[in-house]
């Protein structure tokens, strides 16, 4: 259990925040329900991962900030990531404002790419039908200190027979002391559309600072969707994911991460193929430095008949690094014909490091197909020598091992402007 | 580097773990000369080229390496490629992930100094004429080094990346097994166009068929862990035709392999 610490925040300052953004009154129930249902829930059960004392909920959750029109005043770290002024959808959002958002002209007809306090104003009822859908409030106590405090991020809905061309992209910045960072991504996109959203997470000075988001996409009938995500906090914050989609029909989901903490992290990503034919693709990408803990689990949950998956995750240890990689492949009694691959490899820099790879197949249909690989190496002085015996010196020879092995997940990357940004992280964590 | 480079190697002894593998070996090779050592499988000619690259599961435990009077022993693995040493390897690693070519520019610019690096264009330009040489895919540039390769074109991805890094001694192990008649004119090409002054080869085979190609100079036979016959091409023709026996009978050795008591 907890130490019991005082909450720094009560219903008081979740309805000001609440008023302060005009949220709808379901909304304003929705975060109450979910305030009092959170002490009584229990945390998530992670496969070897205790986060009993980690830091989930002692923050400050409205650390609101002014906002800003031109994007030449966002801070260096956001333009660091991400070239502001040459990107055309952009949503930035530091602590508990969306301080920044900026939608291109030729977005197609219908789309609508906003902050979700925005949303609530402006397309309520189409929010509410999505919202804590995918992932429900009351799954465990993350969930519901989410629901309640949620402080920003995005609503995307793309049409019925809808493309949207340019990439949709957002920056989280978190900063300061024991600030929060609790963005919520809404992805809905109908029959036949077809969008990709690009984020990046990112913290300034500060310290134990908290991120808990929350990403619910609802791929319909025949749509694709791409989803690539960078997270690069630093050691001050502990960051809690629960990304999950719902994928209908012959729809298709892509998924691209790069789990570039430096601190402690939870990240479940969990993809429904309900209906017949969908399918998902799941690359993730880790480098575990320090002393930081990872819980990443890749998950997908097959219903329908001939539905498909493939998760691929790799992740390279140093220092005194923990990361436990679970892959989960879920297949349902009824979906026939379903096929799910999954692969975990992780390479082992130091003694010091732990990296566990666990492959999970939970099969309650006959006719399926299912397979798993994992694997725990080390570097090979084979290899090394091999490298230097061309003049290579260690140090760089070991770098290009490294990064050869993740090379087969970045070289993948569809978005040249992730596979860069992702190469950008690897580099800073490796160097 | 126009120097003439020179090689010494005097009384090496070496062992993996415990066991001796070379016992006592001399050998020099200057710039433009061809050396190719012969010898019976297992007699340590592998054992030999590792050790003079450095490989770390070797030890050596007596006797002198110098490359232009520098102390080779001292220096790391890459430390010996820096000066100038170069080894294709019998059994070269794949390593998975890392181009070709993004391997060879690294290793090149291991050689320049910082802001000095080869430009891409450059290097582009050298890679694609080498390859030409050598008959190899464009492909190869861009595949992960030596994934998935045959053991021919691992061979020649070892030729273009001598040809790519031009070191002063090159220590050629066994680049001829496996190869096809066609690759080992196309290799010895490779070798041939990189004789000069200022480079020197050390040629280990089986076979007399690649000293055809690439004449040799001085041809050595090893046996026991040393050197036991010198002479020149001639030598070679006369193991081809005779094998090792006459040279045991005459030497009185009856195990040829490093395991006899030396
Ligand atoms: N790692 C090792 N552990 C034990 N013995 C070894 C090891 N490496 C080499 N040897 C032994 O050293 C001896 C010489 O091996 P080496 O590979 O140098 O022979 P070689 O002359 O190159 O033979 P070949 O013509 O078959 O290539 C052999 O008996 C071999 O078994
Ligand atoms: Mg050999």
């Amino acid at each position: 259990m907890s130490v019991d610490l005082q909450l720094r925040f009560d219903r008081e300052a979740i309805t000001q925040y609440s008023k302060a953004n005009q949220e709808p009154a379901w909304f304003l129930e929705s975060r109450l329900a979910a305030f009092e249902a959170c002490a009584k829930l229990e945390l998530p059960k992670l496969e070897k991962t205790k986060i009993d004392n980690w830091n989930y909920e002692q923050f400050l959750p409205f650390v609101t900030q002014d906002k800003i029109t031109n994007a030449d005043a966002l801070d260096e770290v956001v333009k660091a990531e991400i070239d502001v002024t040459a990107v055309k959808n952009l949503l930035v959002q530091k602590n508990a404002t969306v301080i920044y958002h900026q939608a291109a002209e030729g977005n197609a007809q219908g789309v609508i790419f906003t902050d979700l306090a925005t949303a609530l104003r402006e397309h309520g009822d189409l929010v509410q039908k999505y919202w804590m859908k995918a992932v429900a409030a009351d799954e465990h106590k993350l969930a519901s200190l989410h629901a309640a405090l949620v402080n920003g991020g995005v609503f995307i809905y793309v049409p019925k027979n809808t493309e949207v061309e340019l990439p949709l992209q957002a920056v989280y910045q978190i900063a300061g002391d024991d600030a929060l960072l609790c963005p919520h991504i809404l992805i809905v996109a109908e029959a036949n559309s077809k969008v990709t959203y690009v984020d990046t997470y990112v913290s300034s000075e500060g310290k134990s600072m908290v991120a808990n988001s929350i990403v619910e996409v609802f791929v319909g009938a025949g749509a694709s969707v791409q989803l690539a995500s960078v997270r690069s906090f630093s050691t001050e914050v502990h960051d809690y994911t629960f990304r999950r989609a719902i994928v209908d029909r012959d729809g298709k989901i892509e998924w691209i991460l790069g789990e570039m903490n430096d601190g402690n992290t939870v990240a479940n990503n969990t993809s429904v193929l309900k209906g017949t034919g969908s399918s998902v693709d799941t690359k993730t990408v880790s480098v575990g430095i320090g002393s930081q803990r990872q819980n990443l689990t890749s998950q997908v949950t097959h219903i329908g008949t001939h539905t498909e998956s493939q998760m691929t995750s790799k992740a390279v240890m140093t220092d005194e690094a923990t990361t436990i990689l679970n892959g989960i492949t879920k297949i349902e009694k009824g979906a026939e014909k379903a096929n799910g691959e999954q692969g975990e490899r992780i390479l082992m820099l130091s003694e010091k490091a732990r990296g566990d790879a666990n492959p999970i197949l939970l099969i309650d249909e006959d006719d399926v197909k299912a397979g798993h690989a994992a694997s725990v190496g080390r570097i090979s002085e084979e290899s090394v020598y091999y490298l230097m015996s061309r003049g290579i010196s260690r140090k760089e020879a070991e770098r290009l091992i490294v990064l050869g092995f993740l090379d087969s997940i970045v070289s993948e990357i569809p978005i040249e402007e992730v596979k860069n940004r992702l190469r950008q992280a690897l580099e800073r964590k490796l160097a | 580097m126009s120097a003439i480079p020179h090689l010494q190697i005097k009384n090496l002894r070496a062992r993996i773990e415990e066991k001796e593998i070379i016992k006592g070996l001399n050998l020099e090779i200057k710039g433009g000369e061809v050396h190719a050592i012969m010898g019976p499988n297992g007699t340590g000619k592998s054992t030999l080229a590792s050790t003079l690259m450095g490989h770390p599961k070797y030890e050596v435990t007596e006797g002198s390496v110098t490359l232009n009077g520098e102390d080779v022993l001292e220096m790391a693995v890459d430390e010996r490629a820096r000066a100038g040493l170069f080894l294709a390897m019998q059994y070269p690693s794949e390593i998975s992930g890392v181009t070709n070519s993004d391997f060879l520019r690294s290793a090149i610019n291991a050689r320049r100094e910082e802001g000095n690096e080869i430009s891409l264009m450059k290097f582009i330009r050298e890679m694609d004429k080498k390859m030409s040489t050598l008959e190899m895919d464009e492909s190869f540039a861009h595949r992960y080094l030596n994934e998935g390769f045959s053991g021919g074109e691992k061979k020649r991805n070892e030729i273009l990346q001598m040809m790519m890094i031009e070191p002063s001694i090159c220590i050629l192990d066994e680049i001829d097994s496996g190869l096809d008649i066609d690759a080992l004119k196309v290799v010895a090409k490779g070798v041939n166009e990189m004789r000069a002054a200022e480079r020197g080869f050390l040629i280990i085979t089986h076979y007399q068929r690649l000293l055809n190609y690439i004449t040799p100079d001085f041809v050595h036979v090893m046996m026991q862990g040393r050197i036991v016959k010198s002479g020149g091409p001639e030598l070679a023709a006369r193991l081809e035709a005779e094998g090792y026996d006459w040279i045991k009978e005459e030497l009185g050795i009856v195990d040829e392999t490093v395991n006899a008591n030396a």
